[in-house]
């Protein structure tokens, strides 16, 4: 069967959930080949096997902290030249769209980038992809070279399908490129201790309506009454209310959760793009013809300063 | 020596349009009006920033698109972009990521650089990731996604907010660039920079100038294949309710029905 290699998104060895729904797309494909770089590398290979990796390949350097993007791609180049394989996967950030792409162009291959799902064909894989704001879904192949697809989070549940997960040490010579662009410095993320945006099942977002950064305080509660992540529109974050991290839409990330919640947003098309393809939608707003109505399951028309704090509160009396 | 900045502005359908496809599956160019993509905007006025505090620079913006695409480099040249570069024939038709940054990456180097600022992504599209294939390209430094970028002594120095950490980097020149729409807010053309815009010279270039084939590009050359597209059929209307002071339960109810709480 053939080989699919999927790289590894993972913190010190903590494997990420999109990567895990790529073994899921993956084994559709042929037997996951995994590709884990950098610190705590080797660790991820439990999980790996657990969720379907045949094989892991494992390679820890220091360019891969202290370079930018490209000593991953000589990484997976050497990968693709060991295993020759009939795929490869990267989970859709903003680096992984970026190694990926250079990987496709040494490697003479067509790109795929933002797949929302992923089947075998009987000329390769064939990528879904949602385009122009989610108001149309393309299916798309590869049509030179070895397929290169990059997926985004929450495209495929996560399943256990345990595999051998081999371990298997892999030999990358760095490239004269690698060390083209120095990390001087790095702050990590502080944890809010709640989910990952992109990768939550529920997101409860706020926009110019929430009318302040201590009026996020409502949003947030909501969030943490139902284990929620939080977004916040462009407008909120240009207005400094939130963080720039957490903006969903165009410009910011894309999440495509099981529910979404939106509260003084208005619904602009840049809003859109980046939560249209959430499998349920809620928004409270006072304007009764706020875009944002077009697109709800469920829609309450009034003052988020009323009807949000009512809506926590009746949540946490009903979880007891 | 002068630095000589190039910066890749897309045409873009206007997103606010309705934005369809053409019966050959490529992006329909004729029914919405078209602009320079916003997100350019972000690199052309950092390229404006990065040449003031520069003692001699020049300021080439470069794009491949269509005859209308014009208008995107008259934007940015009323912006005060020095000149402009318009890549424009009929084989391009339908060419992918990978078949533009090899155009772009022609016209580049036939253009001179010591720096390459791209937008974030362009607006239609949104694949992101010309500008790390137009680095590939020219084996030049990629310093991508920057909400700050600052160039001095030959060295770009930039900070990119990643999803895990927030970073800075430095890279010699040559290099390519990206800027996010953190990067600061674009100027808006002055009545005195429209009017200079129409005496700033524009080139054309085709194919046969970059040595380039036709079946390198187009949609023959494409890497990628579309074989459908629908639209998203239109989300059933939901159910809308004024709160009359129990939105919030009636909202909640909604949520236990449907088995979030
Ligand atoms: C290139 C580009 C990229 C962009 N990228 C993004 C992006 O990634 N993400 C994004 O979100 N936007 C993006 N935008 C901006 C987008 O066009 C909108 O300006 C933005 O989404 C508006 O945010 P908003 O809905 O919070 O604000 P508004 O449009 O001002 O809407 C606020 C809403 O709150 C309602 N409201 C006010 N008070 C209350 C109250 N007390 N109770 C209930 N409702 C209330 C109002 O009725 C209104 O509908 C982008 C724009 C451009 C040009
Ligand atoms: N046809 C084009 N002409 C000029 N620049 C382009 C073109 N396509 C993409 N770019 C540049 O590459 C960036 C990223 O585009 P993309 O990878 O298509 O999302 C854009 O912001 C532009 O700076």
């Amino acid at each position: 069967m053939a080989e699919v290699l999927v790289y590894v998104d993972h913190v010190d060895g903590a494997v990420r959930k999109p990567t895990l729904e790529l073994l899921t797309l993956a084994r559709r494909i042929g037997e996951p080949v995994a590709v884990a770089l950098g610190n705590g590398a080797a660790d991820t290979a439990a999980t790996l096997a657990e969720h379907g990796a045949v094989k892991v390949l494992t390679h820890d350097a220091a360019e891969y902290a202290d370079y930018l993007v490209v000593p991953k791609v000589d990484a997976l180049q050497a990968a693709h030249e060991a295993v020759s394989p009939a795929a490869v996967l990267v989970p859709s950030s903003a680096e992984g769209k970026e190694i990926a792409a250079r990987l496709a162009l040494r490697l003479g291959s067509g790109i795929i980038t933002d797949a929302v799902d992923l089947e075998a064909g009987d000329e390769g894989p064939v990528a879904t992809q949602s385009v122009f704001a989610a108001s149309y879904t393309t299916k798309s192949r590869v049509s030179k070279g070895t397929p290169v697809i990059t997926v985004k989070p929450n495209s495929a549940a996560v399943e256990a399908a345990p595999a051998a997960g081999a371990v298997e040490a892999l030999s990358v010579t760095f490239s004269e490129q690698a060390t083209g662009t120095k990390v001087t410095g790095r702050t990590p993320r502080e944890s809010t201790g709640r989910p990952e945006l992109t990768e939550a099942a529920i997101v409860v977002s706020g926009g110019r309506g929430v009318n302040g950064a201590e009026n996020f305080a409502i949003i947030e509660a909501l969030a943490d009454s139902l284990g929620a992540a939080v977004g916040a529109s462009r407008a909120a974050v240009d207005a400094g209310w939130y963080p720039h991290t957490n903006q969903v839409g165009q410009t910011g990330k894309s999440v495509s959760p099981q529910l979404y919640i939106a509260s003084g947003i208005s619904g602009a098309i840049q809003h859109r793009a980046g939560m249209q393809t959430s499998k349920t939608i809620v928004a409270v707003n006072k304007d009764a013809e706020a875009p944002i109505f077009e697109l709800v399951d469920y829609g309450v028309v009034g003052d988020l300063f009323d009807v949000v704090p009512q809506l926590t509160e009746e949540i946490k009396a009903r979880k007891g | 020596m002068s630095l000589r900045i190039v910066v890749t502005v897309k045409y873009v359908p206007d997103a606010t349009g309705d934005r369809h496809f053409a019966d050959d599956l490529t992006v329909d160019r004729d029914d919405v009006d078209g602009l320079l993509s916003e997100l350019d905007e972000y690199a052309v006025e950092q390229a404006l920033q990065i040449a003031e505090e520069a003692d001699d620079a020049e300021i080439t913006v470069l794009t491949v698109g269509p005859e209308d695409a014009k208008d995107a480099l008259r934007k940015a040249l009323s912006m005060g972009a020095d000149k402009a570069v318009h890549v424009e024939d009929d084989d391009l038709h339908g060419t992918d990521a990978i078949g533009t940054s090899l155009v772009l990456a022609k016209a580049i180097e036939k253009a001179g650089y010591d720096l390459v600022i791209s937008g974030m992504a362009s607006t239609d599209g949104v694949m992101g990731v010309v500008p790390a294939l137009l680095a590939e390209r020219l084996g030049v430094p990629q310093v991508t996604l920057l909400s700050e970028v600052s160039v001095e002594d030959g060295v770009v120095k930039g900070r990119r907010d990643g999803d895990a950490a927030s970073e800075q980097l430095e890279a010699q020149l040559p290099a390519v660039v990206s800027v996010t729409d953190q990067s600061g807010e674009a100027r808006y053309p002055s009545f005195k920079g429209i009017m200079a815009a129409k005496k700033k010279p524009v080139e054309s270039w085709d194919l046969s100038d970059l040595d380039l084939e036709a079946e390198e590009v187009g949609l023959e050359g494409a890497y990628t294949v579309v074989d459908t597209a629908t639209e998203r059929p239109a989300r059933t209307a939901g159910t809308i309710v004024k709160d009359e002071g129990e939105g919030g339960k009636q909202l909640a109810e909604f949520l236990a029905g449907q088995k979030f709480i």
